[in-house]
């Protein structure tokens, strides 16, 4: 399949980055590398070059994402030929220049590359055949175009253009997504070919409107448009070459090639008449205005791009056949005279080092040539007869006047443009006049001078189309203007004639009007440039685009700062009032009753009195939690309440754990305490205080009431089949222990990892910190350094083997009767603990390692390998296996695969407990080295 | 039974149990080539177990062999299997970051950083609900010990937050769950899910509450507005591999929000049918904004990088809470796309902060960097991906979602709220760039970055480029799995019909 368009596209991109790589071997390497790349990608659309000319509308399609509709495909037609050969043809010139404008300083590879980049980007827009594909060269073109205007990445005026562009033109494309969105969703496809046939379905879809205004305002921001015209002037920080190439013939007609392209589809309609009318208009007028005041040469013509923008606009919201043909037609002569003076201009600021239109005077003297050729362009500016400007324009007016015939303010309109006409007039004069003659040059930082010839010579070649053009308009672009024109329309085109002279009628009359009106305004621009300088900063739209990019900024500054505070009690504040609003209105939506059928059990004694308690005693946590210790004791009774509720209702492998976790907890907390201050300060307000209390309150009652709703309820679960299956299945008569290591070992092989990594995180914490231990208690008395009571130790180490006689009884009955690895494990762990306590770590740790990892490691790894070895027989993973041994002495004994897991359970359980408290314990020694050392050599 | 589903669960466990116990026999270099050699593995794992499910097997894995709903299974299918492959390539990137030289800062690094491969893993593949706690558990704490890694107050006070918070989410998740076994008597999700479609309407209190509850877990996990703010604080404190890792993290939030919300809530479950949607597209569009207007007003890089992680998860929720096909598609597309993209920025972020000397990352002018048009290049791809403009895969995504909302009433919302955040990012990034490479005076204040560090930046670009390049097949399997996910019978026909089987056989 041929596939030339996509290459044209692809080419520059892909040749951006070689000339990045060439640009090492010398800085002329890039721009012959830039050039042949672009001369290449020219070639690669020849080929297809012809068929528009016949009529013919090439696509070529390459499949992307077909499940979206977006597809790579291109489409060749008059309008993309013009457009590619304007981008490419400019683009040449613009690569040849600006191998002689960059100085030694300015890096080329980086420049060309940019350029390149646009390029293609550009090239992308006008062949595309599918929207999206199009939006997406879109956002490369605000994309490099930002690279490209802060070139000169050193100077603020640069970066705030880039950014100022790049935010403009982005809230643009942005909207245009939005808009092609719309339009692709009302023609089902995103496929010009299918879309540009649709005409009459899209002007009646009721979401014309919207997917109108979204698309317009890339259009508007792109081709910089009233409102959004702002950013343009800022763009021309950027190098001479670059504005030369963006703002003539590339990134500003964006926004007016999609205006044609788009033409057959969304005109016809009054929203875009006076949308694109009145926005056109105003933008003819405006731009027209201050170009005239504007002291700097690149500044007057930035404000005339936009007028000349603007014109363009305006023929196309006039909407008539015709006026799309003038429109299509200034945008060619736009882009030759534009492109040449800006080069012009790019010129004069190398030579004299500034562009100021009060210094840089009388250069007629200096550089006549270029003198020659500023002129012929700026006349076919001001649409002066025999240059290729006079001939659109002289459509515009024609075109106007057609309106004031049909329309009662009509009249208006051609008044208006008139008046932006002698005003293109008088600032086309004050460009050669200021610049060429007026007196002498004031002040310049350079003595100017012809420019090389090579420099010159892209400023000729585009002056000489002007000329040709402009005198022998059927010769030359008639051709291309009526394939073009076909292009846009998508219709048979209406009957036009380039004649220069068409005979006395209205156009004609505002021709000469414009004319002779522009020489007086320019003779009386004293009186102007006063009035100009009076309302100078009263009509600016970038003052709006500050005030809303800092508002933005205050309010983003305003949220983050009041929401984000990094305070912890904030984030949990937020987290139960999100938990309680979620629960509330769960439980409410559904329509339950709170209370369950379920007839509830007769209430005993000890149930009411260990309920008792537990609301006492948490409530005196409450009441003590100021001191530390205090409040860690009764926090302490919580837990025993709670293994004691587990022995009320026969859960005794619950109640054991319970136990010794809590012991382990308490002894931790303790170990934690002794570096905080034993009272907290009252820190909060009485306010906040109530508002916690609150908050608290219903996440409490909100659990209860969730518990109470369940707790009533009748119960019906798969527990059954555990009870029915421990046994036979598991091979133990302990079903929580059979659940633990075989239904769901898989949970506890999780659990012992979290265990593990618990310790590892903690060890890994402990380690990087570095606490003051206090020296004193609140009363100021000195802490008591005998830690090690000898009766105490005594004790201690006495009770060490019959505390691990027990941990073994509990660890190896757990699969039948209460008891199991993680008991056992937590057995052990308090037993090892009381040494360190009552001994001290120093005397502990010369008996026994205390590189606890490998404890954790083995275990972990005793686990897993117990869950692999089922692999082997072809079970899955921790599918378990038991049998009956008989042992002399002992007995039938059970042995099962569990029992190696249940030690990989152990073993984790023992490593990381200890390796917790050993470290918090090492972290006390470090906080008084000197005490412990005396400690120890007593 | 396929044990290639269990495979990525057991490698990791058993590389970082290793890890653990030769920590002091084996030299450094070998013990991150070890670590680097398994998650290479896993790489391959999780690819081999995406090409046995793309074909639509659902495949199931009853740990012990006690079959579902007694035991706890394991379900391999496009939606885990794709979530997989994602973090074992981040993953791998992560690490190559790690290895080139900040893992020496925690001794237990890599065996942390196996066992959080190993819950991140696990959560993705799990088919019960408490087994999914006891990996979200795993996942905490091994976050926790991670966020830890190099040390410092700063990110000691931030691994405090999280752990925290976090633990409060655990409770939370107890309840929901308790709440769940209480009322319906099962915790295998996909017996939740037929059971809870029958639920009376006495019950059905209950079972919302819990479901809701749930709700509430998730969108911690996943930093869903008004429970993201421990997301900036944790990812811009902590080291730049293990923030790079935990791109994935908010994403398990966001997974398991997606599989409970179609599994157990999705269209089938009767009464409470589609109980996340009224809450879910709301507070995701919230979650975009007040990602955005933070990532606007901060003044570090990595902590406005933090910010878009949130703005990530905003539009991947919304798509999510869109329901639809082209939705669902569309965001895990995405998530793909932002895993990677976040996780090259944290990367590339750690890189310039040491390239500025004391400025660090401040978005403050400061000297330039050594490599600035190479680092600069990389932090403009970057952004672009992040912003999610042309031609890269963040704005295929974003293009894909807001197509996607089309088809919905509450387009309008949708579309303006994202167009206008994409634009705020725009502005974000580019006034951070300009800060941080245009306007750079002065000397270079350090040594170039080593290619080591910026080659991880490099492919996890490169992953982004293919993710661009193969959209279109890679688009077709997310919709494939959207569908799998919106006919959830499949799914719980695999789990539940061994045990059914069973059943007819013993009668």
């Amino acid at each position: 399949m041929n596939m030339n368009l996509l290459f044209v596209a692809l080419i520059p991109l892909m040749g951006a980055a070689l000339t990045a790589w060439v640009s090492r071997f010398g800085r002329m390497g890039s721009a012959w590398t830039a050039g042949g790349v672009t001369l290449l990608a020219l070639l690669c659309l020849l080929p297809s070059a012809a068929a528009p000319f016949d009529g013919e509308v090439i696509v070529q399609r390459w499949p992307w994402i077909p499940g979206a509709g977006l597809d790579l495909a291109f489409r060749l037609d008059g309008l993309g030929l013009l457009f590619a050969l304007m981008i490419l043809g400019i683009g040449l010139l613009v690569i040849l220049y600006a191998r002689y404008y960059l100085s030694e300083h300015d890096c080329m590879g980086r420049f060309y590359a940019y350029l390149l980049l646009f390029m293609g980007s550009m090239l992308g827009i006008v062949l595309a055949e599918n929207l999206i594909l199009l939006l997406i060269f879109w956002e490369m073109t605000s994309l490099s175009s930002f690279l490209l205007i802060s070139y000169w990445r050193g100077r603020e005026d640069a970066r705030t253009g880039a950014r100022m562009a790049l935010t403009v033109t982005g809230l643009g494309g942005l909207a245009m997504l939005g808009g092609f969105l719309l339009l692709g969703e009302i023609a089902g496809s995103y496929d010009l070919s299918v879309i540009l046939t649709m005409g009459d379905v899209i002007r009646a879809h009721p979401l014309y409107t919207p997917m109108l205004v979204l698309i317009l305002l890339g259009a508007f921001t792109k081709s910089a448009q009233f409102p959004f015209h702002f950013w343009l002037p800022h763009a021309m920080a950027a190098p001479t070459p670059v504005s030369a190439y963006l703002h003539s013939a590339t990134l500003v007609k964006a926004g007016v090639f999609l205006l044609a392209r788009l033409f057959p589809v969304l005109s016809g309609t009054p929203e875009w008449s006076w949308l694109v009318g009145g926005a056109g208009l105003t933008t003819l007028l405006i731009g027209a205005w201050f170009a005239l005041f504007k002291h700097d040469l690149k500044g007057l013509l930035a404000y005339s791009t936009i007028s000349h923008l603007g014109l363009i606009t305006l023929l196309f919201g006039i909407g008539t056949p015709l006026a799309a043909v003038a429109g299509v037609f200034h945008i060619i002569n736009h882009a030759t005279f534009k492109a040449s003076l800006f080069m012009a201009a790019g010129i004069i600021d190398h030579e004299c080092g500034t562009r100021d239109m009060r210094r840089v005077n009388g250069l007629w003297r200096f550089m006549p040539y270029t003198g020659t050729l500023a002129m012929v362009a700026a006349a076919s500016m001001a649409g002066v007869p025999l240059f290729n400007g006079f001939l659109s324009k002289e459509m515009f007016f024609a075109e106007t006047a057609t309106f004031f015939e049909e329309h009662a303010w009509g009249w208006l309109l051609a008044l208006a443009v008139v008046i932006a006409g002698m005003l293109a007039v008088a600032y086309s004069l004050r460009f050669i006049h200021d610049v060429f003659f007026n007196g002498e040059p004031v002040d310049l930082p350079r003595t100017p001078h012809e420019p090389p010839f090579w420099m010159k010579a892209p400023v000729a070649v585009l002056v000489a189309i002007c000329l040709l053009v402009g005198t022998l308009p059927a010769y030359t672009v008639a051709p291309l203007l009526q394939a073009a024109s076909a292009g846009v329309l998508q219709a048979p085109l209406p009957g036009y004639d380039l004649a220069i002279w068409h005979g006395l009628g209205l156009p004609v009359l505002m021709s000469i009007l414009a004319l002779t009106g522009g020489l007086l305004i320019y003779a009386a621009r004293r009186p102007l440039f006063a009035l100009a300088a009076r309302l100078e900063g009263r009509l600016d739209a970038r003052a709006i685009y500050d005030w809303a990019l800092g508002r933005t900024l205050d309010f983003a500054g305003a949220v983050t700062r009041r929401l984000d505070t990094g305070s912890l009690q904030r984030m949990l504040l937020f987290f139960m009032l999100s938990a309680l609003t979620l629960g509330a209105i769960g439980f409410i939506g559904g329509g339950s009753s709170l209370t369950g059928p379920r007839v509830l059990l007769p209430v005993d004694g000890v149930s009411i009195l260990i309920a008792l308690v537990l609301v006492a005693v948490a409530i005196g946590t409450l009441i003590l939690h100021r001191q530390r210790l205090t409040a860690l004791i009764v926090m302490g009774a919580l837990g025993l309440l709670i293994a004691l509720i587990f022995v009320k209702f026969s859960a005794p492998d619950l109640a054991l754990t319970q136990l010794t976790v809590e012991v382990v907890t308490i002894v931790l907390l303790l170990l934690a305490l002794y570096f905080l201050p034993q009272q907290s300060p009252a820190e909060s307000s009485r306010a906040r205080r109530i508002r916690d209390l609150g908050v608290a309150t219903l996440a409490g009652g909100g659990t209860a009431a969730l518990t109470w709703a369940i707790l009533s309820r009748p119960f019906d679960s798969i527990s059954g089949y555990f009870l029915a299956n421990s046994v036979p299945g598991g091979g133990g008569a302990n079903v929580v222990n059979v659940i633990l290591v075989d239904f769901r070992g898989f949970d506890t092989l999780g659990e012992i990892t979290v265990l593990a990594l618990a310790g590892l995180g903690i060890y890994a914490m402990l380690r990087e910190l570095r606490l003051p231990g206090p020296t004193h208690d609140d009363a100021g008395r000195p802490w008591n350094w005998d830690a090690h009571p000898t009766i105490m130790a005594a004790l201690a180490r006495l009770l060490l083997p019959l505390a691990l006689l027990v941990s073994v009884f509990i660890f190896l009955r757990g699969h039948n009767l209460p008891g199991g690895g993680f008991i056992a494990g937590l057995v052990t762990a308090v037993a090892l603990i009381m040494q360190y306590l009552t001994n001290g770590v120093e005397w502990t740790h010369r008996r026994l390692s205390h590189d606890l990892h490998p404890l954790i490691g083995w275990g972990l790894l005793i686990g897993t390998l117990t869950g692999l070895a089922s692999l082997i027989f072809g079970y899955p993973f921790l599918t378990s296996t038991f049998t009956h041994v008989h042992w002399p002495v002992v007995g039938e004994f059970e042995l099962a695969s569990a029992i190696a897991f249940d030690l990989g359970v152990y073993l984790v359980v023992v490593g990381a407990t200890l390796l917790i408290l050993v470290h918090l314990g090492l972290m006390h020694g470090a906080s008084h080295p000197k005490q412990g050392i005396q400690q120890e050599s007593r | 039974m396929n044990h290639l589903v269990i495979a990525p669960l057991l490698l990791p466990l058993l590389t970082g149990t290793l890890l653990l116990l030769l920590r002091r026999v084996l030299p450094l270099n070998v013990r991150r080539w070890l670590s680097l050699a398994a998650v290479t593995a896993q790489v391959v794992l999780a690819a081999l177990l995406l090409l046995a499910v793309s074909n639509g097997d659902i495949l199931v894995y009853a740990l012990g062999n006690w079959p579902a709903p007694y035991g706890i299974v394991l379900v391999a299918d496009r939606l885990s299997a794709w979530m997989l492959l994602i973090t074992a390539l981040l993953a791998w990137f992560a690490l190559l970051h790690a290895i080139w030289g900040t893992d020496p800062g925690n001794r237990h690094f890599h065996p942390l950083f196996q066992l959080q491969l190993f819950g991140l893993s696990g959560a993705f593949l799990t088919g019960d609900l408490f087994n999914l706690f006891v990996f979200f558990e795993i996942l905490l704490l091994a976050s926790y010990g991670l966020l830890l890694h190099g040390g410092g107050a700063v990110r000691t006070r931030a691994g405090l937050h999280f752990v925290a918070l976090n633990l409060a989410g655990s409770t939370l998740f107890l309840f929901a769950a308790g709440t769940f076994y209480g009322t319906l008597g099962t915790l295998n999700m996909a017996d939740l899910a037929v059971r809870i479609a029958a639920t009376p309407p006495d019950n059905l209190s209950l079972v919302r509450a819990a479901g809701l509850l749930l709700f509430g877990v998730f969108a911690l996990k996943a930093a869903l507005v008004p429970l993201h703010l421990w997301l900036p604080a944790a990812y811009s404190a902590t080291s730049a591999p293990v923030a790079a890792l935990f791109a994935i993290m908010t994403k398990v939030g966001v997974y398991a929000l997606l599989r409970v919300g179609t599994l157990i809530f999705g269209g089938e479950a009767g009464p409470v049918a589609h109980l996340y949607a009224p809450w879910l597209l709301p507070l995701a569009l919230a979650t975009l904004m007040l990602g955005v207007l933070g990532a606007l007003s901060v003044t570090d890089l990595r902590r406005q990088i933090a910010y878009l992680v949130v703005v990530s998860v905003g539009l991947l929720l919304t798509a999510f809470s869109l329901g639809t096909q082209a939705g669902i598609a569309a965001g895990l597309y995405y998530l793909a796309h932002t895993t990677f993209a976040a996780a090259a920025f944290f990367l590339l972020a750690d890189s310039i902060a040491r390239g500025r000397g004391e400025r660090l990352d401040r978005l403050h002018p400061g000297p330039p960097l050594a490599q600035a048009g190479l680092v600069g290049g990389l932090f403009f791809i970057t952004a672009v991906l992040i912003a999610g403009l042309p031609p890269l895969s963040g704005f295929l995504g974003k293009f894909l979602v807001l197509r996607a909302a089309l088809a919905e009433p509450v387009w309008p919302w949708v579309m303006g709220l994202v167009l206008t955040s994409s634009l705020l990012v725009v502005v974000a990034l580019a006034r951070s760039g300009s800060l941080l490479f245009f306007r750079a005076q002065g000397v270079a204040a350090a040594p170039p970055v080593t290619a080591g560090a910026l080659l991880p930046v490099a492919g996890l670009l490169a992953l982004c480029l293919a993710l661009t390049l193969q959209a279109g097949p890679l688009v077709r399997f997310t919709q494939a799995t959207a569908d799998q996910l919106l006919h959830p019978q499949g799914y719980i026909q695999a789990v539940l019909q061994p045990i059914a089987d069973r059943e007819t056989q013993h009668q």
